[in-house]
């Protein structure tokens, strides 16, 4: 029976959808697909209309224009009630006068399930979140992540088309985070469920997702697989967003199929040519990829004006021909001291901007 | 899943709507609402209690056939999907025009044939005439306008949730129908001249004299107007109750006084005491025979005069009726200037004056204006006290009252006085939301700020306690006096000790056929309680529902619909008893001298006092529980009664305390709804202070304020003390609601 929790996953599709709150657009006619069977993460700094795209998916608020699809299924009008997806919520949303097994049960109950049955489910559903034996009691008697747990089973126990979470990691500390995500994949995946995930954390969505939509301003800025979105980012934003880059402007002297080379500063470095012409160029250098050599050599000469030391690596910020560089070295162990002078190369970790 | 839920809620209320027609007496049966006895008295073929459909039958009321047209046609809809156009225009247009219908045929055939001249004129005389609607009416209304909701559910209203469009339906039309409906009857009444004429000069002759708004009393001996006594009334109430106010909040909040917590109960008394009570005091206190006035004249030979009767005791007696109010209000404000804001002051070298000089007390600001709005409305609105104590000085609810209720019975000027009466309150109402509504100087933030208050500059703490003191003495010394006085055999003449004024009131003798409740007050205090009763449920569950609607739902209007739900708080009690009696004395909707009537006029005045708590309690519930809930496929129904209510349980107590014992204290709408057969204590009481018989009123009195001191003290016990604390201030926020 447990096995069966995932057996309806169904895909959503979002085709031209508009939110409009009076005159303010919180989402602007977007479209995109979450494949049933998949983790999409919606990306986005605070009001970018993620978590309102998400309440979109739930039916907590109805589109303006658009239409959404659940499956094959048009459920553009229908209200949340009528839907057949189930939300994780940041704050878990628990009920704080039903005991954890009231909890899981809700939606049986309310559907008119027998009491009874209703309970047995809801003891698988808290069997397949480790929290067998906690049913009689409060949501008050529980620490953060087992309340986090009861409100996963509580979701996932109506075996819903579509799964979503907003934010579920927020409230927990920071060691917790890993674990609770690692343990929402691995469900996802042995389930075999079709997941919507909001967060703010780039690191988080990288980790978990089949596909991230990175959001901005009401729009979709890329969305992709969590390596494309990290090495093709289709624009500043979106390759400032998701890991740290130094955005750099240079040129490209030769395009030779999939390949250029390209200028930065006199230094030349071959990356993808992701389909730009010959001539000026923005490119997103990942902090990792600025190589500071103080043995002199080939390079644009720099000076470190910042360091800062963060046990597994050390940052500096870098002063050098293109701009102030920003540069994670792991070689903890020679740091080097503000105003030494360094000669900059470049490693592979760079992109061309397209946008 | 598609929209197909729709059905079986259209035939239902298709059901209701039909079993109205068919099977329930269409008018309004004689007995009264909750009297049977028509079932076996004729019942279905007397014309009295006949159904709709037999009276059509009988060849009677021709005009009552297109109904059944409107309640058969729903039909056409059963089966279809609630997504189709067709569907959703046969229910808006069938409810809608049915509603419309049923009001309309209510409105233009009267008891005597056609209520215009022009449709007499038009069609002749009708021949036939109808009385006030009864229970099929009422169905067969209900059923047609919740047909209406589902079609606007179906549309899209509100995510299409029938249940949401339906209950803002449900109180739209409520508060329509009884607090528009009848506000609005007034202002008919103010343009009709005396033979039923609409004119405005008419309105402008009764509007612009001088008996309202004479200034003769600046430059003679002859009264002013009463708008202007009034007015220079409510001012005068309000700059000194928000001045008193502030005082007990500053010793309250702001020094180690040891009796803080007798203080803070003071709070709690203008919600369990009926207003006039505090004049009664003061005349055992300070009128001709009080005790005061006979030990000053007996050691000082200050002889006795007729002070009290006028301004100045009508002033008094709204002070201490009304400086509570004040008081709760400012509490929160000065507890709202944070202590941080003060130290930064004094780190910035400001000593203790300069501090509350340029600091706390401009901070409060806008507080104390709420609260002198607050003492604004009530004296206003104040019935009771200046009904006893007013003498010769005429304010506009007294003057309203005797229009209507002395020998003059003149409805025009009852209503005229009635609008400028609403004008200065919904003025002060407006002012209060408009302009203080925005402006908010709380510094304490959510955020533990720690930090210790300034204490009050020596001075300035001296005076405080030299006013606060002396006059919660005065207070207590006059609760003493209404407790004792009901003992005594004739107060001012002979202190003996005696029951008789209890025995007169509550007496139960042993009869022959066992127990009688003989004492006079029974029968008032039994309906009291009664109508008390049932109309707190009432009231909790449409303040309630109002509050989720508020709180949780997004809708086109909802400014208005908020402003309406809280308007009947800035209504004065007399200008609502005047709009009942113009609008509910003659079908369609007859309803003078039931009980309905007083159940219906609490309900809606203390609506607020629901709405406010369930708004409290409401906000402070995470919405992503409801949103939980929904997702799990709990319609809003379900999740209201298995997630909100569960958690809002102290708010539905608190509510259903307040509404009751608003409904015990309540007089001046009640003066003008009360009939020989429900009569309320309130009423009972004043009638008995105007004949003098000051004994059993104030033994009366006594029972009462025990009554619902005991009630408050339960609520307390059950709730808990801050959660009540908070509540009142909630309550009181927005206006106080004259009783």
């Amino acid at each position: 029976m447990t096995v069966s929790f995932g057996g309806r996953a169904s895909s959503v599709r979002f085709e031209g959808v508009t939110k409009a709150f009076g005159e303010v657009v919180a989402v602007n006619a977007i479209s995109f697909v979450v494949e049933a069977g998949s983790l999409a993460t919606l990306l986005g700094p605070s009001g970018c209309g993620k978590t309102t795209t998400l309440r979109l998916v739930a039916g907590l608020e109805l589109a303006t224009a658009g239409r959404i699809l659940i499956g094959d299924d048009d459920v553009t009008g229908l209200p949340a009630t009528r839907r057949d997806v189930s939300m994780v919520f940041q704050s878990y949303a628990l009920f704080p006068h039903m005991t954890v097994i009231e909890n899981v049960a809700y939606g049986f109950v309310v559907s008119g399930t027998p009491k009874a049955e209703a309970h047995a489910k809801a003891e698988l559903g808290l069997e397949l979140v480790g929290l067998k034996g906690y049913g009689p009691r409060l949501p008050s008697e529980l620490s953060g992540g087992q309340q986090q747990r009861v409100a996963v089973a509580r979701a996932l126990v109506l075996e819903p088309q579509v799964l979503l979470f907003d934010e579920p990691l927020s409230n927990l500390d920071a060691k917790l985070r890993r674990r609770v995500r690692e343990e929402i994949r691995d469900i996802q995946q042995s389930l075999g469920l079709t997941v919507v995930y909001v967060t703010h954390d780039q690191e988080e969505a990288l980790a978990v997702s089949d596909k991230v939509i990175v959001m901005r301003n009401a729009e979709i800025a890329q969305e992709g697989k969590p390596r494309e979105l990290y090495e093709q980012p289709a624009d500043r934003f979106v390759a400032d967003f998701i890991g740290d880059a130094n955005m750099v402007s240079a040129d490209i002297l030769s395009v030779d199929g999939t390949h250029a080379r390209v200028s930065i500063g006199g230094v030349e470095v071959q990356v993808p040519s992701r389909g730009l012409p010959v001539g000026p160029v923005q490119t997103a250098i990942r902090p990792e990829s600025v190589l500071l050599d103080t043995q002199g050599g080939e390079g644009l000469a720099g000076t470190v004006l910042k360091t800062a030391y963060l046990g597994k690596h050390m940052e500096y910020t870098v002063d050098s021909p293109v701009g102030e560089l920003f540069v994670v070295d792991e070689r903890v162990h020679a740091p080097l001291a503000p105003g030494t002078g360094v000669t900059i190369r470049f490693g592979d970790r760079i992109a061309l901007v397209v946008g | 899943m598609n929209g197909l839920g729709i059905g079986r809620y259209v035939l239902g209320w298709q059901l209701v709507g039909l079993a109205g027609f068919l099977l329930l007496p269409w008018y309004a049966v004689e007995d009264g609402f909750w009297g049977f006895g028509w079932l076996f008295d004729g019942y279905p073929f007397d014309p009295d209690y006949a159904p709709a459909i037999v009276l059509l039958l009988q060849g009677a009321k021709p005009w009552l056939w297109p109904i059944a047209g409107f309640l058969l046609l729903p039909a056409l809809a059963l089966g279809r999907p609630s997504t189709e156009r067709f569907t959703q225009n046969v229910l808006l247009l069938v409810g809608g025009l049915g509603v419309a219908y049923i009001l309309g045929q209510g409105f233009t055939v009267g008891l005597r044939g056609w209520n215009a001249g022009f449709l007499e004129a038009w069609y002749g005389p009708l021949g036939d005439r109808q009385f006030g609607m009864g229970y099929g009416a009422l169905l067969a209304g209900t059923g047609l306008f919740f047909l209406f909701t589902l079609g606007c559910a179906a549309r899209g209203a509100v995510n299409g949730d029938g249940f949401v469009v339906g209950s803002i339906g449900l109180i739209v039309m409520v508060v329509a129908l009884f607090i528009f409906f009848p506000v609005a009857r007034i202002l008919i009444s103010a343009l009709q001249t005396n033979e039923g004429l609409f004119s405005l000069a008419a309105l402008l002759d009764k509007l612009l004299t001088g008996k309202i708004w004479g200034l003769d009393c600046v430059y003679s001996h002859r009264a002013c107007g009463v708008a202007w006594n009034s007015l220079a009334l409510a001012v005068a109430v309000g700059a000194g109750t928000t001045l008193l106010g502030l005082a007990f909040a500053l010793v309250v909040t702001r020094t180690g006084f040891p009796a803080k917590r007798l203080f803070r109960g003071l709070t709690v008394l203008p919600i369990i005491t009926p207003p006039f009570v505090i004049g009664l005091a003061l005349i055992l206190l300070f009128g001709q025979s009080g005790a005061i006035t006979q030990f000053l004249e007996a050691a000082f030979g200050i002889p006795a005069s007729r002070w009290l009767y006028g301004f100045s005791g009508v002033w008094l007696a709204q002070m201490l009726a009304f400086t509570p109010i004040a008081f709760l209000v400012l509490i929160g404000v000065v507890e709202g200037v944070s202590p941080s804001v003060e130290e930064a002051a004094q780190t910035l070298r400001a000593d203790a004056w300069t501090t509350l000089r340029t600091v706390s007390l401009p901070l409060m600001r806008p507080g104390l204006a709420n609260a002198f709005l607050l003492g604004f409305i009530e004296s206003m609105a104040d019935f009771g006290n200046p009904m006893v104590l007013g003498g010769n000085f005429n304010v506009l609810s007294t003057e309203i009252f005797f229009a209507i209720v002395g020998a003059q019975y003149d409805q025009g000027r009852a209503s005229v006085l009635a609008l400028v009466l609403l004008f200065f309150t919904l003025l002060a109402f407006y002012a209060q939301r408009r302009w203080l509504g925005r402006k908010s100087y709380t510094s304490v933030t959510g955020k533990g700020d720690a930090g210790i208050a300034v204490p009050l500059p020596g001075r300035f703490a001296t005076l405080i306690f030299g006013v606060t003191i002396p006059w919660a003495v005065m207070t207590a010394v006059l609760y003493a006096t209404i407790l004792f006085g009901g003992f005594v055999n004739l107060w001012g003449l002979d202190h003996t000790l005696t029951l008789r004024h209890y025995i007169d009131a509550f007496g139960i003798t042993v009869g022959d056929h066992g127990w009688v409740w003989s004492g006079g007050a029974w029968n008032s205090f039994f309906t009291t309680i009664a109508i008390s009763a049932i109309s707190a449920p009432l009231t909790a569950a449409i303040g309630l529902l109002t509050a989720y609607l508020l709180v949780r739902q997004r809708f086109l209007g909802k400014q208005a619909f908020e402003f309406g739900t809280m308007l009947s708080f800035a209504i004065p009690g007399t200008v609502i008893g005047v709009s009942y009696v113009l609008a509910f004395n003659v079908p369609p909707l007859e309803l003078t001298g039931t009980g309905i009537i007083l159940v219906i006029s609490f309900v809606f005045r203390n609506m607020p006092v629901g709405v406010r708590a369930g708004i409290a309690s409401m906000s402070q519930l995470d919405s992503s529980l409801d949103e939980a809930s929904l997702t799990l496929g709990a319609s809003s129904w379900q999740t209201i009664r298995r997630v909100v209510l569960p958690l809002m349980r102290p708010a539905i107590l608190a509510a259903l305390v307040y509404s009751f014992v608003r409904a015990m204290t309540a007089i001046s709408a009640v003066i003008f709804l009360v009939s020989a057969e429900y009569d309320m204590a309130t009423a009972y009481i004043l009638g008995r202070v105007e004949n003098n018989d000051y004994g059993l009123s104030i033994a009366y009195s006594s029972v009462l304020i025990v009554i619902m001191f005991v009630a408050i003290l339960l609520l307390q016990l059950l709730v808990g003390e801050r959660r009540l604390g908070r509540r009142s201030a909630a309550k009181l926020e927005i206006g106080g609601q004259p009783a």
